[in-house]
């Protein structure tokens, strides 16, 4: 798809996001905003294995959200796929909704993984891809780690099985945003270099920028080729990216906009069309 | 139904479960087993032998292994995992809450080296609070066998039930009771071993055969006790306890668990609600374990036959 396609289908993805976390009253638009290029890229180029008619088949390739409180981030892309009715995203956390605060594959189709208890998503997708190793499937797994996520240890439990054993159909995507919801990674308890982690639990790691379409096909495209270890692509993003207001504010890591800030907010991802 | 009482033959439940998963193997592919980093202990070391590459050895990193199980059960595998009753239980609590059994997903978790029978590693080894653990999650089913015929059954039939799956077993070896020709093994189902008519007594894993021999001791006494094995600690066989108790009016649980939480917890939780009757809870009193031979731990702590047996007649 060419990257003015993949922007506006960005663009409807972020107003989806905005639309869904407003209705809500609450949720996590910083992280879903700061990967919503990653997952348009993701599912509009290059997941070829997907099918919103048939989300369980078994020779799909796989994404996992494993910092699962980017739920609404998921949501809208899958809804901008056609995996649900995009009117849904409305019903976001509500009591009647099979849209829940964070990702219950048992209730939304697409969704390949329940998840929202931070670090144990990567683990899951680790073993999606072991499966697919053990069984010969040409199917790729794709996880998406939150750089406030990798303070988890399960993560690097997960790394270093994955490098051990060379899984490399999987590709872990790091939304390097920089922020986590009691401020800056790098106060909090700096995960940095994070680069030289994966490195050292034998992961291939590239650099991207997540907001460009042609740093990630460049970063995917690299991964896609990378033979005998699983890839690491290192995404430097911004939290709330889209939203001015909402931009590099670790204050929207986890908060709803009012009817004012939902406003404006809409109003600038409509210019952006 | 033909009991064993001899105590001649005698098998570590963790041994009938590396035997089961090698049956298992043979006819189904789809068969996966996970370790960490103690294939020799929990015996998934001969399933290993058998099947290379269905033996994933995850290293020492339990709440991975959990995870990775879920993953591969998300692609069709049916994954046992397996490490010792504390690791799998207590430390990777929430991977199994969460990623398994809220996740509905089809993975089998086989917990060795449960209760105080550990022995001599002590208490930080010795997981007295699993079955409170596991039974408080959504959706999970508890097994707790008493012998290798029964473990083996148990393994079977947590191979074929769809959906999560702990599987309590021990690391001491401890007489086989059942006959394999005979014994029929459903999940959900207690198993009426001896028939009376003053009390119940409900037991769960190594303590059924020993609450067996302390029920023989009370009838030659003139005490005739019911004793019921509960394999199943989730669902319970509300049924049949309630049946049991209505007829004798009095029920002793006994498991080398906690008694809170464990199976006194779940006995009492369905007494209470059907039948009221006094409970005498034997098992571990809010207390770790320690280091000794498990022969030894078991008479401390009253948990052999000669301890229930002291323990019913001075409450009775």
């Amino acid at each position: 798809m060419d990257n003015t396609n993949l922007k506006l289908i960005a663009n409807e993805i972020r107003k989806g996001i905005v639309t869904a976390v407003h209705s809500a009253g609450a949720g996590h638009p910083g992280g879903s905003l700061s990967s919503a290029d990653i997952l348009t890229f993701l599912y509009f180029e290059e997941m070829k294995r997907i099918d919103p008619k048939d989300p369980r088949n078994p020779e799909r390739d796989r994404f996992v959200l494993s910092k699962g409180h980017a739920a609404p981030v998921l949501y809208a892309t899958l809804a901008e796929k056609g995996f649900f009715p995009k009117e849904d995203l409305l019903t976001l956390r509500k009591i009647d909704s099979y849209l829940q605060g964070h990702p219950d594959m048992n209730k939304v189709p697409g969704v390949d993984m329940s998840t929202g208890s931070l670090g144990q998503g990567f683990s899951t997708a680790v073993g999606m891809a072991l499966a697919g190793k053990m069984d010969q499937k040409d199917y790729r797994v794709y996880a998406l780690l939150g750089d406030g996520e990798i303070q988890e240890g399960q993560i690097w439990e997960a790394s270093m099985f994955a490098g051990h054993r060379k899984l490399d159909n999987l590709v872990a995507i790091l939304d390097y945003n920089g922020l986590q919801i009691d401020g800056k990674t790098s106060d909090v308890c700096d995960p940095n270099p994070v680069d030289k982690k994966f490195e050292a639990f034998n992961f291939h790691v590239i650099y991207a920028d997540a907001h460009d379409f042609d740093s990630l096909r460049a970063a995917f495209e690299e991964a896609r080729k990378t033979k005998g270890m699983p890839s690491a692509i290192i995404a430097k993003s911004t939290k709330g990216k889209g939203v001015s207001f909402m931009e590099n504010n670790a204050g929207w890591h986890g908060k709803a906009p009012n009817d004012e800030e939902y406003k404006q907010a809409m109003a600038e991802l409509e210019m952006e069309k | 139904m033909k009991i064993d009482l001899s105590g001649n033959t005698k098998i570590a439940t963790r041994d009938s479960y590396g035997n089961a998963l090698v049956e298992i193997g043979k006819e189904h592919p789809e068969l996966v087993v996970l370790d960490a980093d103690l294939a020799g202990a929990t015996k998934t070391g001969v399933f290993k032998k058998a099947f290379p590459e269905r033996h994933i050895d995850c290293g020492i990193a339990e709440a991975d292994m959990m995870g990775i199980a879920a993953g591969l059960a998300c692609c069709g595998k049916i994954p046992f995992a397996s490490t010792f009753a504390m690791f799998a239980a207590g430390r990777a609590y929430e991977q199994v809450r969460n990623s398994i059994a809220h996740s509905e997903l089809n993975v089998k978790v086989a917990a060795t080296h449960a209760g105080i029978t550990v022995g001599e590693d002590g208490a930080t080894h010795q997981c007295l609070e699993d079955i409170a653990l596991m039974r408080v999650i959504p959706g999970m089913t508890v097994l707790s066998p008493a012998d290798d015929v029964e473990a083996k059954a148990a393994i079977w039939a947590a191979f074929e039930y769809e959906g999560p799956v702990y599987i309590r077993l021990g690391r001491l070896a401890v007489p086989v009771i059942y006959d394999p020709q005979e014994y029929k093994f459903e999940i959900g189902k207690g198993v009426l071993l001896k028939e009376g008519t003053d009390l119940t007594i409900i037991a769960t894993g190594v303590e059924v055969y020993e609450s067996l021999v302390a029920a023989q001791r009370l009838e030659e006494e003139g005490i005739s006790a019911e004793v019921i094995n509960i394999h199943t600690i989730k669902p319970l066989d509300q049924e049949l306890i309630a049946a049991s108790v209505s007829k004798t009016g009095k029920a002793v649980t006994v498991e080398e668990h906690s008694l809170i939480g464990g199976l006194y917890g779940a006995v009492c939780e369905t007494l209470a609600q059907c039948c009221p009757a006094k409970v005498l809870g034997i098992g571990i009193h809010d207390c770790f374990g320690h280091s000794g031979a498990a022969k030894k731990l078991l008479q401390e702590y009253q948990l052999d036959a000669e301890g229930i047996y002291k323990q019913i007649k001075g409450w009775l």
